[in-house]
């Protein structure tokens, strides 16, 4: 029986990556380390998406408490407004939604860097140079997108629940401190540490993902285009693929 | 330190049965080639011919699939990462795109390679060499400058003074005047013998630019099918009466 041409391109592909990231491990881990180009790569990933992340987390937090309210009210628990804005925001809705604008951002932008520089050149000239191309340029990245996306969700989820806050404030009167009380109170450390760690996994995704589009960039300003788009769009599919995962895994360890 | 030539003739490369094949492709088919101390050698042919491969294979960029490449008399292909790297400080490339990093300053382009090859040279010893060859190529006054500010012709010059800047014994240009006005395409024509002339450079020149292979050429390879077709001085090419050479000397 003979595969269909998609799903052997599906395969090819997939084998391809798999590849890419493999390379990864083995040549992270060895010298010579990049410290300085990794340094500017989490200045240029973390700091400057900082912005984006925190009016999307905030406009976040805000819209949810809003949606909820009237159904809360309904059912007579607006009380507990404070608690299932915590519990959405820090579980699922911070992660995932800071994850997916920061492939669009980020992912997207690693996607044209790398296509852009290997359309011209420039990746070529590197290995002249004597440096190693994907040490130099995929191993920094990647190390960045892995280490800023968890501390750009913390803070999204800070900035979310404080919108939360001035959510619940906008038909109703609650104290920050009556508000905070309760968001501690729902939150438990089971409920922040698979939040945190399928954060790690998104932002190697959407790096790893990023560097393999563009590493293989067709010639051409269009191919740097597409390596762009496609960069997105699959590490978004990825994203909500390891969510899914790290549910399923969690609940099999309790943690749900 | 002034580097020396180590090798057993006066052949710094030394190419033989060279193949290299892209699917159905035979891109390289068998190619022969001897470069010899302070040569230049035009390689011509048609688009898609190969020509670019060829010199990728020389620097390592890319593996031929069978034949030998003798470099300063060792095989390139059987060198470990290391000794190719270190083999790769005696031989500059100049892309046919010049491959200017964007994200860096003129100064930083030429940085770069010194400080990726671990060149010893002291902050004193490095500014000064950036000055030399940016001197060498006339554009000593951009050095602060972004690629995107420059024209064409300048990245094309820095490009070459980046080439430089390792001193290197061997030069290979990919289309060094492509896409250039007749006018910058003299001034890199000049600027390529002036290297040879000051720094004793042998060089592969690959170049469909008549007036850039007259006026640099010693020696001459037509390449057609992957193979060398025709070898010779400029005089025995123009002279020729076979339609397939007249076809680039019209």
């Amino acid at each position: 029986m003979q595969l269909p041409k998609s799903s052997k391109q599906f395969f090819s592909e997939a084998g391809a990556i798999s590849r890419f990231t493999a390379w990864f491990f083995h040549e992270a881990f060895r010298p010579r380390y990049e410290w300085k180009e990794f340094g500017r790569q989490c200045y240029e990933i973390g700091y400057k998406s900082l912005p984006l992340i925190a009016l999307t987390g905030f406009i976040m937090g805000l819209v949810l408490t809003m949606q909820l309210r009237p159904s809360m009210l309904e059912y007579g628990v607006e009380a507990k407004l404070p608690d299932i804005v915590s519990l959405s925001v820090v579980r699922e809705i911070g992660p995932v939604i800071t994850a997916l604008i920061f492939a669009g951002k980020v992912g997207s932008g690693i996607g044209a860097e790398l296509g852009s520089m290997k359309v011209t050149e420039q990746i070529d000239a590197m290995e002249v140079s004597g440096t190693n191309p994907y040490k130099y340029l995929v191993v920094t990245r990647v190390a960045a997108t892995t280490l800023m996306l968890p501390v750009l969700v913390v803070l999204s989820d800070a900035i979310s629940l404080y919108g939360g806050y001035l959510g619940v404030n906008i038909k109703a009167v609650t104290s920050w401190d009556l508000y905070m009380t309760q968001v501690y109170n729902t939150l438990q450390f089971s409920d922040v540490l698979p939040a945190i760690i399928k954060t790690f996994l998104f932002g190697f995704a959407v790096g790893m993902v990023g560097c393999y589009k563009g590493y293989h960039s067709k010639k051409g300003t269009e191919g740097v285009g597409r390596s762009a788009n496609s960069a997105v769009v699959l590490s978004s599919v990825i994203i909500f693929i390891i969510d899914l995962i790290v549910v399923q895994v969690t609940d099999i360890f309790g943690f749900n | 330190m002034e580097q020396q030539l180590t090798y057993p003739n006066e052949n710094v490369i030394s190419i033989r049965g060279l193949k290299k094949y892209f699917g159905e492709n035979k891109v390289l088919d068998g190619f022969d080639l001897d470069l010899g101390k302070k040569e230049n050698l035009v390689v011509l042919g048609r688009s898609g011919s190969g020509k670019s491969v060829l010199i990728k294979c020389i620097i390592g960029l890319l593996a031929p699939d069978s034949g030998q490449i003798e470099v300063f008399g060792k095989d390139i292909l059987s060198l470990d990462h290391q000794a190719l790297d270190e083999m790769r400080i005696r031989i500059g490339f100049l892309f046919q795109s010049n491959a200017l990093y964007d994200s860096m300053t003129v100064r930083e382009n030429l940085e770069f390679p010194m400080r990726r090859h671990s060149i010893d040279l002291n902050e004193e010893d490095a500014r000064q060499r950036i000055e030399e060859v940016l001197d060498n190529v006339g554009l000593s006054h951009t050095i602060d400058m972004m690629p995107s500010e420059l024209s064409g012709g300048m990245m094309k010059r820095i490009a070459l003074a980046r080439t430089m800047i390792l001193k290197p014994d061997i030069i290979l240009y990919d289309e060094p005047t492509a896409g250039l006005d007749p006018v910058t395409g003299k001034e890199i024509i000049t600027l390529i013998m002036d290297i040879r002339q000051k720094y004793n450079t042998a060089a592969i020149i690959i170049s469909h630019d008549m007036k850039c292979v007259k006026a640099t050429a010693d020696k001459i390879i037509l390449l057609q099918n992957g193979k060398n077709y025709k070898e010779g001085n400029y005089a025995s090419f123009i002279g020729s009466d076979d339609p397939y050479v007249q076809q680039f000397f019209e």
